[in-house]
């Protein structure tokens, strides 16, 4: 049996996220697949304002706080600065499909080789639970206390499947991390990115079905099977695009 | 040193190459497109990267991320792109990271104009984003300035860690004059101690944040930057002024403004009105000092832009209201004629 240890790429330090909040889950495989390939010193990350702004206080390689939806576009100046260093963005749904749309979609479109880790929970989790431009048909939230109705607040964001049209991607997966089976699939997903990245092969992008027990005012088990019930009918788990754009 | 006819816009393109800059990251606007489309032409075979972003707000962001890995980088745009790429200006001095930001300015408020314009002098001074901030600020008068401040503004960003402005307006964008290139310019360390560009198992992990929560680490981080700007001041405030010694009035102008000045000053002295003129080269620091000693013997000091009357301020609060200060200025993309400031010189007799 191996020793179930902390990944060297994860600093020892207790983090700020809520208990049973997935973005601690989705730290450890990403840096379970740094150690795997051996390049927490070739890696730059960039996370911009979320509930994930301090990671760069978790990831034991160099990193880089961005400001809101832009750390496609700072993970580009990284990136042709540094042809050959690892670059990955970390952000939210608010930050990359609201705020940040224009930088990630471009980022893409160019075909930069670089890697955005999408954390998808429906809802801005930092500022307390407001509306997000992935917050389901019917969701409650601060902002939509009365549940999101499309007539007025319109409709949520598929991004994987939009991403899918963009001729500068290489990956476009999504995955979820609510049982053993759905994280290994999402480490897969994030080691297959790294490796497109290695490559040179085009943009990739990971969007991780995740939750929110706090403002979603559930217990960490109800919110995972949310993420079943309610979150993967409109999310459907998949390979939306896949293969070198070069 | 070679001599070459060149607009003001391509010369300081040129300039920012010879000073080792490696990457361009920038949006269309006018009157600073011959920057964008130099460095897309030049840039890459030199081995270097242009990058035509999708929006002022990314080419700022791509600033960002480049300045972090310690690449010497620039970006240019005008007035209305100018405040796109405020938010970004913020970050890049809250997390002290040195580059070059051209502003060719030109009218406004809103889409104003593509004539030359000064009206930009407020915001590059005083908020060119958001807390507690500044920024060290050139102000080129000719294009022969404008490459000879380009280089240095590269020298003074990585020195002090914090972004330079280039300020010009259309005017001196779009003209040309014959311009010397230094030789060989600076290229910068390659790899500073606090870059975020890999740290390949040999020192520390480096961060590049502006977030501080503990209300003191904030404090203090600005205050010791606040410190740095103190020395900008010390070492780096420049002013041009002449004839000022016998001189009842004193005209103060900066960029292309003060090009006019200069003639409105020989006019006046033809008459027989002694005229000086001051000039400050760096607007943020203003050269207080250097305009307390061009106008120690003054009776009047006469300001004039391309604005309402913005640097006037400056004017006033370095002269401590002790010489009346009077402004003339045009807006909305005039170029204030030398015939016009006579006639405000005489008036003013």
């Amino acid at each position: 049996m191996p020793n179930f240890t902390r990944p060297k790429s994860l600093v020892d330090v207790p983090n700020h996220y809520c208990p049973g909040c997935t973005h601690g889950i989705i730290h450890r495989i990403i840096a379970e697949v740094i150690d795997e390939m051996g390049i927490d010193g070739q890696t730059i990350g960039v996370c911009p304002v979320g509930c994930s702004v301090l990671a760069y206080n978790y990831f034991s390689c160099d990193m880089i706080q961005a400001s809101h939806g832009r750390s496609p576009a700072v993970a580009t100046g990284v990136k042709r600065a540094k042809p050959d260093r690892f670059v990955f963005t970390y952000q939210g749904d608010g930050d990359l499909a609201a705020i940040g749309t224009a930088e990630i979609i471009h980022a893409a479109a160019r075909g930069e080789n670089i890697t955005a880790i999408f954390v998808n929970n429906t809802t801005y989790g930092m500022t307390g639970g407001q509306m997000a431009p992935t917050t389901l048909p019917g969701q409650k939230t601060q902002t939509t206390p009365f549940g999101r109705n499309t007539a007025v607040e319109g409709f949520p964001i598929r991004v994987c499947e939009l991403m899918s049209q963009l001729d500068g991607v290489a990956l476009a997966e999504r995955v979820a991390v609510i049982d053993p089976k759905t994280i290994m699939g999402a480490k897969k997903a994030i080691r297959k990115a790294f490796e497109i990245q290695k490559n040179k092969q085009g943009f990739s992008i990971v969007e991780i079905l995740s939750n929110c027990p706090t403002n979603w005012g559930m217990t960490p088990l109800e919110s995972l099977e949310r993420i079943k019930t309610e979150m993967m009918p409109y999310y459907p788990l998949g390979v939306y695009k896949e293969g070198s754009i070069r | 040193m070679e001599r070459s006819l060149m607009k003001g816009n391509e010369a300081l393109a040129e300039a920012a190459i010879r000073a080792g800059c490696k990457c361009y990251f920038g949006y269309p606007i006018t009157p600073q497109n011959e920057i964008g489309a130099y460095m897309s032409n030049t840039l890459p075979k030199l081995g270097g990267v242009f990058v035509q972003a999708e929006s002022e707000i990314g080419a700022i962001n791509m600033i960002y991320g480049c300045a972090a890995t310690g690449t010497r980088c620039m970006t240019s745009s005008s007035s209305p792109g100018m405040s796109l790429k405020t938010e970004g200006i913020s970050y890049l001095v809250g997390a002290d990271l040195p580059c070059v930001i051209v502003n060719i300015q030109r009218g406004g408020p809103g889409l104003g104009s593509i004539q030359p314009s000064q009206a930009d002098y407020w915001q590059t001074t005083r908020a060119l984003g958001h807390g507690d901030m500044r920024m060290p600020v050139f102000a080129p008068y000719s294009v022969q300035e404008m490459v000879d401040m380009t280089s240095k503004a590269f020298d003074i960003a990585e020195e002090f860690r914090t972004p330079v402005m280039v300020l010009a307006d259309g005017l001196l964008g779009q003209m040309m004059e014959p311009v010397s290139f230094p030789d060989s310019g600076t290229t910068g360390s390659s790899s500073p101690t606090w870059a975020t560009d890999g740290h390949d198992n040999k020192r520390k992990k480096n961060i590049v944040n502006s977030l501080f929560l503990e209300p003191i680490e904030l404090e203090n981080v600005i205050k010791e930057r606040f410190d740095r700007y103190e020395k900008i001041k010390e070492k780096h405030c420049e002013a041009a002024y002449e004839n000022t010694e016998d001189a009842d009035i004193i005209i103060a102008a900066y960029g292309s403004t003060a090009r006019i000045t200069q003639t409105a000053a020989e006019m006046a002295r033809a008459e027989g009105i002694k005229v000086g003129t001051f000039r400050p080269i760096t607007v943020y620091p203003f050269p207080e000092k250097q305009l307390q000693a061009a106008c120690k013997n003054a009776k009047k000091v006469l300001v004039v832009e391309m604005s309402m009357g913005q640097m006037v301020d400056d004017v006033k609060l370095a002269l401590d209201c002790k010489i009346p200060v009077e402004f003339y200025g045009r807006s909305g993309g005039f170029v204030p004629g030398p015939q016009e400031v006579l006639e405000k010189i005489r008036g003013m007799m």
